[in-house]
């Protein structure tokens, strides 16, 4: 059985932004998300101005990928067509749902806003992320009540076996009324100094249940 | 005329989200797509939005928005001819 690994991890949550275990940006845990969220994009001090049009779900998947991507340049191993997202979360894109919702709701007051309703999909915090890092590789969104471990790593791992990916970015992405977590991985056939850890079930709950 | 155009700069800006600009970082001669500000086809259906909400006016005839949404003074113009 061909064995795969994993380069880096983030998981971003209580307003704590970790990089392979090691604290990154931090901001107070009782900020709200928008806040947090603005500030770690701007110590990131790249030019991205589509970001503030994001809605929140899509800011938090976008910049776990960014806190991912950002050192190392796994990508350039590959063509775009050979890298994939595979991620997943609780509550879908339920915020934006309602926030869209309350742009309708009134009759007397009825202004559908295109700018929310584009987000009212889950898997849109992808196109979000393939955009940015040119990823055009398989890509799908589950919705699961918590994050699977072995769902996601056999998911991903069929994927790499079936040679139809070289590499996925694998994840969690939730947001509902301003509580959030992302978690975010890279995992491939390859190992190279970066790329320690071996992709599997065990692992991957370690590092995720830390 | 003045007001009109300092008070769309505002209101576009909050609109569409356009964090790192100002109002007097907005030319209002100059394109609001493709070059300028450098709108997407989403942000011209906020700005119909915002026409509708703001002004009560309805851009309905494809042809004519192309013109009205050129740019501030354009959209400022047909906001002073159409206003009720």
């Amino acid at each position: 059985m061909e064995r795969f690994f994993i380069s880096d991890h983030v998981r971003i949550s209580n307003g704590q932004f970790s990089k392979n275990g090691n604290l990154i940006f931090a901001e107070d845990k009782d900020e709200p998300f928008t806040q947090t969220i603005r500030a770690f994009y701007k110590s990131l001090e790249i030019q991205h101005p589509a970001f503030y049009k994001m809605d929140n779900l899509s800011k938090l998947g976008f910049c776990a990928a960014e806190l991912l991507l950002k050192d190392h340049n796994q990508l350039s191993l590959y063509n775009s067509q050979e890298v994939g997202i595979l991620l997943a979360n609780e509550n879908s894109c339920l915020d934006t749902d309602q926030e869209y919702v309350e742009t309708i709701k009134d009759p007397e007051n009825y202004f559908p806003s295109p700018a929310v309703f584009v987000y009212t999909l889950p898997n849109i915090v992808i196109g979000e992320i393939s955009i940015r890092h040119k990823i055009q590789g398989e890509n799908i969104f589950f919705i699961q009540p918590e994050f699977d471990a072995e769902f996601m790593v056999n998911y991903a791992n069929g994927l790499l076996e079936s040679k139809s990916l070289k590499a996925v970015l694998v994840g969690w992405v939730e947001f509902y009324q301003d509580k959030y977590d992302a978690f975010m991985y890279f995992a491939s056939s390859e190992k190279s100094k970066q790329n320690t850890l071996e992709h599997t079930v065990d692992t991957i709950k370690k590092i995720y249940n830390k | 005329m003045e007001q009109l155009v300092e008070n769309l700069k505002k209101q576009i800006i909050q609109a569409l989200k356009l964090e790192d600009v100002k109002p007097e970082d907005i030319n209002e001669n100059e394109p609001l797509f493709g070059e300028g500000l450098g709108l997407d086809s989403i942000d011209a259906l906020e700005l119909i939005v915002l026409m509708e909400k703001e002004y009560g006016i309805r851009v309905e005839n494809a042809n004519a928005a192309k013109s009205v949404f050129t740019s501030v003074k354009t959209m400022a113009d047909y906001i002073a001819q159409n206003k009720k």
